[in-house]
């Protein structure tokens, strides 16, 4: 008899992965209230503190409630939504894509949400700006099934829904740029609108919006398993029980349906759903199962962070979210690319 | 039988590689699939697996089509080792071991204790308990092959279908997966169907052999049915002598070189 030194039980080592993952799902929770309790602040005029709690528990005059009810916490709201929509829906669309650089960019997602948003705003003015998120969702998921059946063989692999997603993209900013060129006389709306910001938006946008995000974000995260045995390929994947390319289909639906939503209410965002994974990836691993809700998470404080830091710098003039997160988001994309390209 | 083709027609797009091929895994026996290159051994393993539908014909489990059963019940009771296996990044042992039990559990819930004794099971039939918390992308082509096995036995299934499973090892750890297999066979009395290109692994291991050749079932039955001069020049255009291992007594082929050569005096 050999004697074997006792090796760790799973239960232990199972266990103290759960609890570092616990760690860092409440340091998120953490960090996000605080950094939602310190955006209530920062308004064009800066708020004190007091005031906010005030205004909260019905104590403010008419006009502060009314700022902090009408436009700061709607737009905090959307930041949530908007974040996590992103955040999860980049997660899902990396694993499933099967490329770490992938995001709803890649397939068409925010360019296609972005052609159909400017179309209405610069061809079709009289529009209510209601339909305008309508729009976009209307956009971003069609070019995503135009993609999907370009792409679609018999069945479809990572690769080419990638490399047909970027044509795609392609083709949707050249037509971008044209409807810019062409319809001169409303470009600085559209222009704010594709930079990515929450100025303005009230609760209507909220109410447009949440439920998407309500609904599909916990699907993606129950999709999690079923994403990490798709891991594994595909033909393992089928012979663990799933349909393949089902699991595909509904996993980019649902990613897209978020994507498509994050970008009606807020314009494009970029960087984010790109990002939000990564970080998230960096801090708890790449199981699925664990990692979409952490890259929600890491969506709503990049979200929340941007817009905060974009009222915040200088007001009260606006800086839009989405340069914000470009100018963070840019060169963290390129120290990927250097050490994926290694 | 429980796993059997029925007249299958498979191809690959336009690229038919078999037109009508029967064939019947015997239950409760270890099964080897042969043949030359392109012969369509291992799209004849993908059809039993329902990896790849067939064109015509039919793949039977347990009596009922393949094809209408749903594919997470199939996974309760087929286990497919497929050639081509994407291992996920920083994965230990442990939970690679635990997908096995993938059809088994609902999309939301916590693992069941037999979930647990399952995972246990297989890594001590693997001989991988002791690997469990080091990551699957360090361990040896042997370990790792083996680890995938413990993949197959956690699905808790009385079929086990590998495809060319010893393709990229060394001969020692080639003979530590096949005696692995075989011990599953002989004491769990698992069904195990694999694509092996060694014909004297094959005739070491297999209670039966199907021999294929362009997508034809050319012959089968056992080692010594089956491996024979006339089998080997027909199908492998291959000159052999065929000796009997000294040991097992069975079939042992020694392929020799076409042309004589006269060597000095």
């Amino acid at each position: 008899m050999t004697a074997i030194a006792p090796s760790p039980s799973p239960a232990s080592t199972a266990a103290s992965h759960r609890t570092a993952r616990g760690r860092w799902y409440l340091a998120a929770a953490g960090l996000a209230v605080v950094v939602t309790a310190y955006s209530l602040t920062v308004a064009s005029v800066p708020l004190p503190f007091g005031d906010v709690v005030d205004a909260l528990t019905g104590r403010a005059d008419d006009a502060l409630s009314r700022l902090i009810w009408d436009y700061q916490i709607p737009r905090i709201i959307l930041c949530w939504a908007v974040g996590a929509g992103l955040g999860a829906s980049g997660a899902v669309l990396q694993s499933v894509i099967r490329n770490p650089l992938a995001s709803p960019d890649v397939l068409g997602v925010t360019r296609g949400a972005g052609v159909t948003a400017l179309f209405v705003v610069l061809i079709l003015p009289a529009t209510p700006l209601s339909l305008l998120p309508v729009a976009a969702l209307a956009g971003g998921v069609t070019v995503t099934v135009v993609v999907y059946t370009l792409a679609y063989r018999g069945g479809t692999t990572p690769i080419r829904l990638a490399l047909v997603g970027v044509a795609a993209s392609a083709c949707c900013e050249a037509v971008i740029r044209f409807l810019l060129m062409r319809y001169p006389q409303n470009v600085n709306g559209s222009l704010i609108w594709l930079a990515g910001s929450f100025f303005g938006r009230t609760w209507q946008t909220v109410a447009i919006t949440v439920p998407w995000v309500v609904v599909c974000l916990p699907v993606v995260v129950f999709l999690g398993r079923r994403l990490d045995v798709m891991g594994l390929g595909d033909p393992m994947a089928v012979g663990l029980g799933e349909r393949a390319e089902g699991t595909r289909r509904l996993a980019i639906a649902v990613a897209v349906v978020l994507a498509s939503g994050a970008v009606a209410a807020a314009g494009t965002l970029s960087f984010v759903s790109l990002i939000a994974p990564h970080i998230a990836r960096r801090l708890i691993g790449g199981r699925m199962a664990a990692l979409t809700p952490m890259a929600a998470a890491v969506g709503v404080l990049l979200t929340l962070g941007a817009d905060t830091l974009g009222r915040g710098i200088s007001p009260p003039l606006e800086i839009p979210a989405g340069l914000i997160t470009a100018v963070i988001g840019a060169p963290y994309f390129l120290y990927l690319l250097m050490r994926t390209g290694r | 039988m429980r796993l059997s083709a029925e007249g299958v027609e498979l191809r690959y797009d336009r690229k038919v590689v078999a037109r009508n091929l029967s064939l019947e895994i015997p239950d409760n026996q270890v099964s080897v699939l042969i043949g030359p290159n392109g012969s369509g051994k291992s799209t004849a393993l993908k059809s039993l697996a329902r990896l790849l539908r067939p064109a015509g014909g039919r793949v039977l489990l347990d009596g009922a089509s393949i094809q209408s059963l749903p594919t997470k019940e199939i996974a309760r009771r087929l286990a497919i080792l497929p050639q081509v296996l994407t291992t996920p990044e920083a994965i230990t042992v442990e939970d690679l071991v635990w997908f096995g039990r993938h059809p088994h559990r609902r999309t939301v819930g916590a693992p069941s204790p037999q979930d647990r004794e399952m995972v246990e099971w297989a890594l001590r039939s693997t001989d991988t308990a002791a690997l469990r918390d080091q990551y699957v992308d360090q361990l040896s082509g042997g370990q790792r092959q083996r680890v995938w096995i413990a993949v197959c036995l956690a699905q808790q299934t009385g079929l086990l279908l590998l495809d060319e499973p010893t393709t990229f090892l060394d001969v020692t750890y080639q003979l530590e997966l096949l005696d692995l297999l075989a011990r599953l066979n002989g004491e769990e009395g698992k069904t195990i169907a694999m694509v092996l290109h060694d014909f004297n692994m094959a005739a070491e291991y297999a209670d039966h052999i199907f021999v294929l050749a362009a997508g034809e079932l050319v012959c089968q039955g056992t080692p010594r049915e089956v491996l024979t001069k006339e089998t080997m020049r027909t199908v492998f255009s291959l000159d052999v002598e065929i000796g009997v291992n000294p040991r097992s007594g069975r079939p042992l082929v020694i392929p020799l070189r076409r042309r004589p050569v006269s060597l000095p005096a």
